[in-house]
């Protein structure tokens, strides 16, 4: 139990590291940038008919104080820190007056349902077909599997996405290739409203899986045929142990380990994919939220979205690290 | 040069690789001899189905396709291969530093690499886009880019290097009076070459999908022709809807073409750096 909380503790250090940096980082391209958020949203409130200069002139101080561009950078720093910390990050200014925390608060659980779903659907079919791969090497089937996943394992997920738009909307318009669900549902525990969530979600989903598969079927196929030709398993076959048992706890076991570690590391990259997969079906979630705010200029859901998606990345990984030690014994013994 | 015609002759991916890339230079070279600006618009009928005589057809912007997308692949290669090389030397002397030097140094580069390893690039990029605005150019994202894309190569590269560390040829190397960066510039640079390589076509292919997503979004100059830029103008112009279809499925098909050509060469070349998989596919 004591090598456990070392263990633990020292993820939560590293947590809280990532987290430091990339606020620092976001505080810091925001701060540094040539371009002066106060004046680009004034010339922005501005730029339609004539405003009096004494209320831009007030428009500006109370942009200043939104902002926390007051006093000097320690000082902005720290307020910022502040502002991150009590999630107050203003008001959106494309929604105005919702305070962005709660429009990232609305859109957030659709993203995490949409990565959550998409990202264990991706990793367990592609580690189960890469196993069996990498067990069965001259299996044709697998072979022809193999073939398709990696290949469409590079292919950005715009393309991909669009690709499905095109086939699933336009070719044979069977999905809905926009929205998180049906506009005249109300939400709520329905049938109705649950199965247009889940019809809605299909393509988006679908397309994080397509780009994700290939990565986890390549890998594991590469770890399960190494393992294969260890000392263990050819004891195994020589004790004569089943192969199904074989298969699932000598070899798939082992490969697995590395494949956890593998899904915390990549998490930060699905994210990005996700992003883009909200932009291309106009799913409602935080990374649709994202590209929305920097058409409309919105600099204070910009910078909570940026901050918050970091911290949301950085807290799954730890999640991710945290429940290691149950597939991976040997961690709790430190 | 013996063992790329091996490569061409027992490693169906590499040859396939080989081939799709040839395409895609091919077209970049072929840009060079563009009978228009590739900036300039409404220099040819708008909206034309491909053709005898404009081969991939025309946009509703009046340009031709087919050298739009020849303009576009170059700018859009020249994109990927800044980044890959600037986050080469990044990635090779953050590698070879921490795994020669070992120990606390070693932990302690390590932390900060993960720590930014852990980072979402995405959001990153698009805030660093937005506060820039206009003032964003190709060099200054490729700079960017470059700057979140070395982590995890250089984490590849140090496994190496630690390895080569306790060599005896390393410390022959010390014992004669060589200096540290002599050392690893001379003595384990080439060691690591093979891996470089390899990681090298991966990056191309991560730094090239973000130039195209990017410029998708609208979030470069996108006055300049790029992969991405090309599918940008072709949604403003609903393409799809109009049923101009050749001006997005062109860029589109290019992309994965380019794409499954790069992730082939990678392929292959992992395959040569691992020799065990080399030789069973030889039939050895």
């Amino acid at each position: 139990m004591h090598g456990f909380l070392i263990y633990v503790l020292k993820r939560l250090g590293q947590f809280l590291f990532v987290v430091f940096t990339g606020v620092t980082l976001a505080f810091l391209i925001a701060h540094f940038s040539p371009v002066d958020p106060i004046e680009q949203t004034v010339s922005l409130l501005t730029s339609f008919g004539n405003t009096d200069p004494r209320s831009v002139e007030l428009l500006r101080e109370s942009l200043r104080e939104l902002y926390g561009t007051d006093g000097s950078l320690l000082e902005q720093y720290f307020t910022f820190w502040g502002r991150v910390l009590t999630g107050d990050f203003g008001p959106s200014l494309s929604a105005f007056p919702t305070p962005v925390s709660t429009v990232i608060g609305r859109a957030l659980p659709w993203t995490v349902g949409l990565l959550t779903l998409a990202t264990l659907l991706a990793w367990t079919i592609g580690n189960l077909f890469g196993a069996l791969a990498g067990y069965f090497r001259n299996n044709r089937f697998l072979k022809g599997v193999g073939v398709l996943v990696m290949s469409m394992q590079p292919i950005p997920t715009y393309i991909v996405g669009l690709t499905l738009i095109i086939v699933f909307g336009y070719l044979w318009p069977v999905l809905p290739i926009s929205g998180g669900a049906q506009l005249n549902l109300e939400p709520g525990f329905t049938w109705a409203y649950i199965s247009s969530v889940l019809v809605h979600g299909t393509l988006p989903a679908l397309t994080l899986v397509c780009v994700g598969l290939g990565g986890w079927f390549i890998s594991m196929r590469s770890l399960v045929s190494n393992i294969v030709t260890e000392d263990h398993v050819v004891y195994a076959e020589l004790a004569g142990v089943r192969g199904r048992t074989i298969f699932s706890q000598y070899v798939a076991r082992n490969a697995m380990l590395p494949q956890v570690t593998g899904l915390a590391l990549t998490l930060g990259h699905v994210f990005g994919g996700a992003v883009i997969v909200e932009f291309v079906f106009n799913y409602p979630g935080v990374g649709k939220l994202l590209i929305a705010g920097i058409y409309a200029g919105d600099y204070s859901l910009v910078l909570g979205v940026t901050t918050i998606a970091i911290i949301a990345v950085a807290a799954a990984m730890f999640l991710i690290d945290i429940l290691y030690p149950l597939i991976d014994p040997r961690v709790k013994l430190g | 040069m013996k063992v790329l015609i091996d490569l061409l002759r027992y490693n169906r991916e590499f040859l396939l690789g080989t081939i799709l890339i040839s395409i895609i230079l091919a077209l970049v070279a072929a840009s060079f001899f563009a009978p228009y600006d590739e900036l300039a618009t409404y220099v040819v009928i708008p909206d034309m189905p491909p053709s005898a005589e404009y081969w991939l057809g025309t946009t509703s912007r009046g340009q031709e396709v087919f050298w739009q997308l020849a303009a576009a692949m170059r700018n859009t290669l020249l994109f990927g291969v800044v980044v890959a090389l600037v986050s080469r030397v990044i990635a090779i002397a953050v590698g070879l530093v921490s795994g020669y030097l070992g120990g606390r140094v070693d932990q302690v580069i390590m932390a900060i690499n993960d720590t930014l390893n852990a980072l979402p690039n995405i959001p990153i990029l698009l805030l660093l886009v937005f506060v820039l605005r206009d003032q964003m150019s190709w060099p200054i994202l490729a700079v960017t880019a470059a700057l979140l894309g070395w982590q995890h190569d250089s984490r590849l590269i140090r496994s190496v290097a630690l390895s080569l560390r306790n060599r005896e040829f390393t410390r022959h190397a010390v014992f004669s009076g060589m200096r540290t960066g002599q050392i690893l510039w001379r003595e384990h640079l080439p060691y690591v070459m093979p891996i470089v390589f390899y990681t090298t076509m991966n990056n191309l292919i991560w730094a090239i999908g973000l130039e195209v997503t990017l410029s998708i979004l609208g979030f470069s100059d996108i006055n300049r022709p790029t992969i991405g830029g090309m599918i940008y103008w072709a949604n403003a112009h609903s393409a799809m809807v109009a049923g101009i279809w050749w001006w997005i499925v062109v860029p589109m098909a290019f992309v994965v073409i380019l794409f499954l050509g790069l992730f082939m060469l990678a392929m292959s070349v992992n395959e040569y750096i691992d020799p065990r998989s080399r030789l069973a596919r030889m039939g050895a």
